[in-house]
């Protein structure tokens, strides 16, 4: 009884220590979201933002400055490509939703195999998520790149697989290996006790899983969840080494179609502000789901 | 042990041992509960009293020794299956509440005898409220349990126990964690489940509560049950030394 008093009066102890409560409060967040990661994470801020919309403003400025009298001005050669850029940043968004939604389907069932009481099955499965996690993104996009055919025929009916296509399924394997990753440090993150709970009630081994510990995962899995979506989504221009036509792709079309010097620059920070745009929201989103999750749990 | 040569125990201990790895943490326990009977065992920290709990239930497997409850010989079951069809039999309630803290009370109480033992949801919904009402907490149905004080959760683990209407309970500690206000209302919801003829076997600190409710008193030291009997017989006049030396220190 004495131990356990003792730990209990410790616990609140620690929770009134008024001095350190700031700091503190942070360095919690920051360690509970990096230990939930697996790796230290970097986050979007608003200046970032402020930074690439300075880089951007000024490439349009020594642009227009190289460019002397008798070019039309750099904002409206921008604007004129930017339908073909938005067709090509559709793609890099398709392959993004597709990749993160294969991945997370079937790195649910990785990450709770790596729980598995069956010793063969933990083992494959650790081998996989870690084989994946750590293998160079580009190196799986290549592989699917050239491992999955161009088409198959099945029952004499020819299905063609676009490159987007397999650029999809290189993208799904990293993250199926991440969100594995961050199911198992879910699970596992549960104590021991809700188990032994669940099993004095006579609950199974997959109901317990399924109807007892993985809801309760849901609110730690989110926030690494949806950063994990950002980086994947900033990873999909990486298709544009093997020839999928999404916006990075375009832009290098539309450079070399206007063949003018100091464009780069230009063209290049408005592209990142276009993922800018879209990554932004969703690092806020998750930083607010993070502080309200650390809260109440 | 039990004298009561009429009815067969529904619950009998024989010579358990039982190690973690290579720490032997039961070393040959045997003690009998008739049903209805209600047994304490007391003792120092790390004498295997949870432990022993565990064994009951399956949740922690013997090495020597037998176990039987009611029908089931426990240190013969191998498969889930087995094991599931035992803890339908016998609920346990822990220390730490662990109370599922996704789920509202009343969901707390409903979830085993709706998924595990497939009953009518409307007959779960009755006897669920039914028993959250009995355990004082009819008004707190729906809060979850984060928002319940340490005493509140506990008797809402008791309730979600009972609601499998099950032939034996286990108390591990259960008031070990409370503040000493909440003591009391756990404790009183114990002693009217053992006055209704629940078979109780109970880990506890409170001395004076294992005298009030035991019939029979274990005090177990070391792996092993060191003296056992009545509580009037143990606690006032204990035979050995080390009953004596552990009781004057906590009385």
């Amino acid at each position: 009884m004495t131990r356990e008093r003792i730990a209990h009066t410790g616990g609140a102890a620690t929770r009134v220590l008024p001095v350190l409560l700031p700091g503190a409060a942070h360095l919690t967040r920051t360690a509970l979201r990096e230990r939930a990661h697996g790796f230290a994470t970097w986050r979007l801020r608003g200046s970032h933002g402020v930074v690439l919309m300075l880089a951007f403003l000024l490439g349009c400025g020594m642009a227009q400055a190289q460019a002397g009298p008798g070019y039309p001005s750099i904002l409206a050669t921008i604007w004129k490509w930017t339908p073909l850029l938005a067709r090509g940043f559709v793609f890099n968004l398709a392959i993004s939703f597709l990749a993160m939604a294969i991945g997370t389907f079937a790195g649910f069932f990785l990450g709770s195999a790596q729980i598995s009481l069956l010793r063969p099955v933990r083992g494959t499965a650790w081998f996989t998520m870690n084989f994946f996690r750590n293998a160079p993104w580009l190196v799986l996009l290549f592989y699917c790149m050239f491992l999955i055919p161009f088409q198959v025929t099945v029952f004499g009916v020819t299905i063609p697989i676009p490159d987007w296509t397999k650029a999809v399924f290189g993208l799904a394997l990293p993250v199926m290996a991440n969100v594995a990753e961050i199911v198992r440090g879910a699970i596992q993150s549960i104590p021991t006790t809700q188990w032994e709970a669940a099993a004095s009630l006579a609950f199974n081994r997959r109901q317990t899983l399924w109807m007892i510990i993985i809801p309760q995962c849901i609110k730690r899995m989110l926030p690494p969840w949806m950063n994990l979506y950002a980086i994947l989504t900033m990873s999909t221009v990486l298709a544009s080494i093997v020839g999928v036509n999404e916006m990075m792709t375009q832009t290098q079309r539309a450079l070399s179609a206007e063949s003018r010097p100091g464009l780069l620059l230009a063209f290049y920070s408005y592209v990142l502000l276009w993922f800018f745009a879209y990554c932004y929201p969703i690092a806020r989103w998750t930083v607010r789901l993070e502080a309200r999750y650390a809260v109440r749990h | 042990m039990t004298t009561d040569s009429e009815a067969k125990p529904i619950v009998e201990l024989i010579d358990v041992h039982q190690s973690f790895g290579h720490v032997e943490v039961l070393k040959g326990i045997s003690f009998g509960v008739k049903k209805g009977g209600v047994v304490c065992i007391i003792g120092p920290s790390g004498a295997g009293k949870s432990s022993l709990l565990r064994c009951i239930n399956g949740l922690v497997p013997i090495q020597k020794g037998s176990i039987r409850v009611a029908s089931f010989e426990v240190h013969a079951l191998k498969t889930d299956a087995e094991k599931i069809a035992l803890r339908k039999e016998v609920s346990m309630v822990f220390q730490q509440y662990n109370l599922f803290p996704h789920k509202t009370a009343l969901e707390n109480v409903m979830m085993a005898p709706l998924h595990v033992l497939k009953e009518d949801p409307k007959e779960v919904r009755e006897r669920a409220v039914a028993l959250l009402t009995k355990v004082g907490l009819y008004d707190k149905q729906n809060t979850y349990p984060g928002e319940l004080s340490g005493g509140q959760q506990q008797r809402v683990a008791i309730a979600r126990s009972l609601a499998m209407r099950p032939e034996v309970m286990l108390f591990d500690e259960v008031t070990a964690a409370l503040d000493p206000e909440t003591v009391k209302e756990v404790l009183n919801t114990i002693q009217e489940l053992a006055r209704e003829g629940m078979t109780c076997i109970l880990v506890t600190h409170e001395m004076r509560f294992a005298r009030e409710i035991a019939d029979e008193v274990h005090f177990t030291d070391g792996g092993k049950i060191v003296e056992s009997g009545p509580p009037a017989e143990l606690f006032d006049h204990p035979r050995m030394e080390r009953t004596r030396a552990f009781l004057s220190q906590v009385l």
